[in-house]
């Protein structure tokens, strides 16, 4: 028996190496443009990476169905790695073997381990509403895309809300604010843009770090019921989201002063709290949920009506499911640009799509001609900006649905400009990388 | 036929308590280490180095030290994985804020700084023992990973408390491509592996064991149990220590205080205890298993299912992993509780009497 | 003073529900000296197992008796637990007789990732709602005695007062039925027990049914309060400090031990973490734990250990 069991062992782990080596060496054929999926479809975040994930590749699949990228092909290899940044670098490892040429992580600890890495291995990195807020600076960071928005601009848009609703910023003077976070870097991120803003306006601003994964909240809401802060801005992900509403609602706090980032407005943060999240607002990355939207409507025609959608029906159009089309769209728009330059029809390389993505111009005739009429504004980025639009909206949870409010802010140029080169700086220095002049830009 | 022993005879003390007292072995060990430092480089490609073999190296150095103290004191601790990360940031904050600090320095002072903690974590065993004792080093688990997040001065003042760390230096050689740092990582583990062997022979663990087997008759016999627990409390956490900065500066590059959650810590238990407690080489077959395992699985099962036509989904995949990595571990523990190094024993007894089965 | 009041109560009622979970712990520690890391996760599987139930029995009843869809989810994870428990005995712990305690919690870790995988193969991943129709809105108290009164979370007061009946049930059930005498001479001594004619897997199986019915009621309160997910496999985390603190084998002990933590956790939180910057109630718990250890090793009510050599 142990003998046996021991024979067993040795021959699975034989099986496992040789299998680990040939699976890498079994590179993607030419004519497909390689787009790898990390995802979190177990443990404690997949409530909200499942729709994520559903919707990237829901997209994919739809370009595919009309055709590719100028006739290539799109192929696509799921990894899970369960929001744990060792097992997502080892899926980076993995999928960077079978010729990935760009890479969404959806997690700001994975985002960080990859920064580093990134450069090294030319592939760019899309970090669509999250990752490392100075990272839109390109001719530091010249492998990252936090396309769309980042942790800053959602900050300084949450306090624009805030000062619009008082009846200026000037009326912020005084008040208290609060920030229940999720406590690792992805929560951390908005502090300094806070303080910033604190500082400018006089209002006092109060942190209340919430340790991972954030079912346990009591003492935090004990505290802002001692103080009774006027908002409280939740960045949160997955349960912790749920959490603090139920908290809230336990604590009578008033769920139309809350606000919360764009990880915190959607489907699975607020459905089983329903009508006790009822005037909860948040931060929409642009899209809110968009069930009427055109690019929706040909998901469930093209994709979902052949049998071949990713995850179920109901779930298309949700803000979560969005946000992955979303993604899934600009690492398709960045090969397509790519394509314009080096070749249409052809499959491009890591640095051709990270070119690609530095020269994206999405107008809004583009944006409506693909299906994101009502969805999506303009964006466009540059070398200086990676970042390549800032517009947000605030969505309201109504008790069964999200409704997306009329007004669009944008952040703070200046004020924004200033925190990123800043950061950005310090980091070039400590990594000793030469920022890329105007004309190296060009290039 | 050929792992006999016959005439091979000790004729000094030295020669019959060397660690390898029989010569194929010491020839086997020697062509392995001679393999993994010549061979492999040669043979294994990047993805091989960096999500392979580089972790299963780095976890085996710490899983060497869990194992001291665990399978050597008999002290069961649940809080690895905040010595590794004391380790991490110790070492870090040497290598920043000290001008010239060289990367070993960096090392061997975080390493330094994780044991002293771990002597002060160390002192409720001299009170509490089994598995009220596992529970209290959980203390240490969660105190620390509260404060790399909460203290500042830790991270040196990051915004998002994440820190990275890169252009490793070693004495003039920069350890930049997947293979230096495989190399690095390789010689590190030799030295250390071979610092354990020797302790675990020497007065030191003897110490340790006779506390193990039974610490109250072990106090009669004159060993001092402050001592003897402290000291393997320290050796333990160094090694934990330096595996933790290595993690984070070799294997990372960038890591925050969740590379050293609780998680970390169960695996490195899970390590030693299916590898076997008390048992040097039993450590590398546990950080073998348990690092291999689930990447394995999840590469297997959806080509499994695309041998017989069906696609699995992730989600069922990554389920599926869970499902078996835990029915292979109960397996393993009702098979051989004494874990993979029992079996390697057992089988080592085999062949020397093979043909014959007594 | 009325805010200190309204955190002590807070801590009690979280307190109240830890004990309910470091109850399941001690139940099986007693009887089989598991130390049976797979709590949590058994939390989790229950409640997966109520929430699905519940809302498949609802559709299939077309959703006009909630209480009714309820009742028979009940009655069917129920079910559902006492075959993990069977399972877990007859394929596990039976295996696993006389080895060490290390090697028993890790086997009890295995079985943790296994019913983690199950439980999501089978009820889904997502985020579930169980609806026992608890009360959210919150009510205010002694509103003449102190200004502002005292804000009571009726859920977590009714979630309590279940907790505190489901104790003295276990009490009762232990002290005066035949089983929980047979269960009590097993955790005594299980060769003695073995040779008086008590069927000593039987009872395992017992056991850990019962710590399954906690784990089910657990899940229920838990679920109810933040919605099924994978985290509420964690709770476990938050438990082992009580469980150590009242000691491994107490029942009463856990009760106590959840009240002091969770009162600890919740002022030291409130008073002492804006100071550190918050975010210290585990950590605290913990700590809190440990100094009683040192005075006390075997927990506040745990047996006596005495060294022979």
């Amino acid at each position: 028996m142990k003998i046996r069991s021991l024979a067993l062992a040795v021959s699975m782990a034989t099986i496992g190496l040789t299998s680990a080596v040939t699976s890498t060496a079994a590179f993607a054929q030419a004519k497909e443009q390689f787009f790898p999926v990390l995802v979190y479809r177990t443990g404690a975040y997949a409530a909200n990476g499942n729709p994520w994930a559903n919707g990237y590749v829901d997209y994919l699949k739809l370009v595919n169905a009309q055709g590719g990228i100028n006739g290539v092909k799109l192929s696509f290899e799921e990894c899970e790695f369960g929001y744990a940044t060792d097992r997502g670098v080892e899926c980076y490892e993995r999928l960077k073997g079978k010729g990935a040429t760009v890479f969404q992580p959806l997690s700001t600890g994975v985002t960080f381990a990859l920064t580093d890495k990134a450069p090294v291995d030319k592939i760019p990195l899309i970090t669509a509403g999250y990752g490392r807020s100075e990272s839109q600076d390109g001719s530091v960071f010249m492998w990252n895309f936090p396309l769309l928005g980042t942790y800053w601009v959602a900050a300084d848009v949450a306090i624009q809300h805030i000062g619009k609703q008082a009846g200026g910023l000037d009326k912020l003077k005084g008040k208290k604010i609060a920030l229940v976070y999720h406590d690792s870097p992805f929560g951390k991120e908005p502090i300094p843009m806070l303080q910033e803003r604190a500082k400018m306006h006089g209002f006092e601003l109060m942190l209340l770090p919430v340790a991972h994964p954030g079912v346990e909240q009591k003492a935090t809401w004990l505290q802002i019921r001692q103080n009774r802060p006027d908002n409280v801005l939740l960045w949160g992900w997955g349960v912790m989201n749920s959490t603090a509403l139920k908290e809230a609602q336990a604590t009578g706090y008033p769920r139309e002063k809350m606000l919360g980032v764009w990880w915190a407005g959607a489907e699975p943060d607020v459905k089983d709290v329903a009508a006790g999240a009822k005037g909860y607002n948040a931060l929409a990355l642009q899209h809110s949920a968009e069930p009427k939207s055109k690019v929706v409507a040909d998901v469930l025609a093209q994709v979902h009506g052949k049998g071949q959608g990713t995850g179920p029906k109901e779930e298309v159009g949700q803000v979560l499911y969005m946000r992955g089309l979303i993604s899934a769209m600009l690492a398709v728009e960045g090969v397509r640009k790519a394509q314009e330059r080096y070749g249409k029809g052809k499959v491009m390389t890591g640095e051709q799509v990270r070119w690609g993505l530095e020269n994206m111009n999405l107008d809004q005739k583009t944006l409506d001609a693909m299906g994101f009429a009502g969805v999506m504004r303009p964006v466009q980025t540059s070398c200086l900006d990676h970042m390549g639009a800032s517009w947000v909206r605030i969505q309201t949870w109504d008790g069964s649905k999200w409704v997306p409010g009329n007004d669009w802010y944008q952040a703070d140029e200046k004020l924004l400009r200033g925190m990123v080169l800043n950061a950005s700086r310090k980091y070039a220095e400590e990594k000793k990388i030469t920022p890329r002049t105007p004309e190296q830009c060009k290039q | 036929m050929i792992y006999r022993e016959n005439g091979q005879f000790k004729t000094s003390y030295g020669a019959d308590q060397q660690i390898f007292p029989i010569a194929q072995d010491r020839w086997a060990v020697l062509a392995i280490i001679a393999f993994a430092f010549i061979g492999v480089p040669l043979l294994a490609d990047e993805y091989m180095f960096r999500a392979i073999l580089i972790p299963f190296l780095i976890l085996s150095l710490a899983a060497l030290g869990v194992n001291l103290l665990v399978g050597y004191c008999g002290q069961i601790t649940l809080g690895a994985g905040a010595f590794m990360a004391i380790g991490a940031y110790a070492a870090y904050n040497f290598l920043i804020r000290i001008d010239g600090m060289p990367l070993l320095g960096a090392l061997i002072l975080g390493g330094l700084t994780s044991a002293a903690m771990g002597i002060l974590f160390g002192i409720p065993s001299l009170r509490v023992r089994g598995l009220y004792l596992a529970v209290a080093t959980l203390a240490a688990q969660f105190f620390w990973d509260w404060a790399f997040l909460r203290i500042k001065w830790f991270t040196n003042d990051s915004s998002s408390g994440s820190v990275s760390v890169s252009n490793l230096d070693f004495f003039g050689w920069t350890i930049d491509a997947p293979a230096e740092k495989y190399l690095f990582c390789l010689g590190m583990l030799v030295v250390f592996g071979l610092l354990a062997k020797n302790m675990t022979r020497a007065s030191i663990g003897r110490q340790w064991m006779a506390i193990r087997d039974m610490d109250v008759a072990a106090e009669v016999i004159g060993i001092r149990p402050m001592w003897a627990k402290l000291s393997a409390f320290a050796v333990s956490s160094f090694f934990v220590g330096v595996a933790g900065a290595m993690w984070g500066f070799v294997h990372l590059g960038s890591w925050e205080p969740a590379a050293f959650s609780v998680d970390r810590s169960f695996q490195l238990l899970f390590m030693v205890i299916i590898g076997g407690l008390g048992s040097i080489v039993g450590s590398f077959f546990g950080a073998a298993f348990i690092v291999i395992l689930p990447i394995f699985l999840n590469q297997m099962l959806p080509a499994l299912g695309g041998l017989f036509g069906v696609s699995i989904s992730t989600a069922a995949v990554s389920h599926a992993e869970l499902i078996i990595f835990g029915v292979l571990i109960v397996f393993f523990l009702i098979v051989e509780p004494h874990g993979l190094a029992r079996l390697w024993a057992t089988s080592k007894e085999k062949l020397r009497l093979w043909p014959f089965p007594h | 003073m009325a805010f200190f009041l309204e955190t002590l109560i807070g801590g009690l009622m979280a307190g109240m529900l830890y004990a309910l979970v470091a109850l399941g712990f001690v139940l099986i520690f007693k009887a089989s000296g598991v130390f049976n890391f797979a709590q949590g996760a058994m939390v989790l599987f229950a409640a997966l197992a109520m929430a699905r139930f519940s809302e498949w029995f609802n559709a299939a009843l077309g959703g006009d008796s909630l209480l009714l869809a309820n009742i028979l989810a009940f009655i069917a994870s129920g079910g559902v637990m006492f075959v993990v428990a069977w399972v877990i005995e007859r394929l596990a712990l039976r295996n696993l007789v006389n080895q060490e305690g290390a090697t028993l919690l890790m086997a009890t870790l295995g079985i943790t990732y296994v019913l983690e995988g199950v439980g999501q193969t089978i009820f889904g991943s997502e985020i579930y709602a169980i609806d026992v129709g608890m009360p959210k809105e919150p009510v205010m108290m002694f509103e003449n005695l102190f200004e502002g009164g005292i804000l009571i979370n009726k859920e977590d007061f009714i979630a309590a007062l279940i907790a505190a009946a489901l104790v003295a049930g276990l009490s009762l059930f232990f002290q005066k039925t035949s089983t929980g005498r047979a269960l009590r001479a097993v955790a005594d001594d299980h060769q003695a027990a073995l040779s008086i004619g008590i069927p000593l897997n039987r009872i395992w199986v017992i056991v850990w049914c019962v710590a399954g019915i906690v784990a089910l009621v657990a899940g229920i309160i838990w679920g109810s309060k933040l919605g099924v997910q994978f985290s509420l496999a964690t709770v476990a985390l938050r438990a082992l400090p009580v469980v150590i603190l009242g000691g491994l084998t107490s029942v009463p002990g856990a009760i106590i031990g959840g009240l002091i933590i969770g009162v600890g956790e919740k002022l030291s939180e409130v008073y002492l973490g804006p100071y550190v910057g918050g975010g210290i109630e585990i950590w605290f718990a913990y700590m809190l734990a440990l100094v009683f250890l040192l005075f006390r090793p075997q927990g506040l009510f745990g047996e006596k250990i005495i060294d022979r050599v």
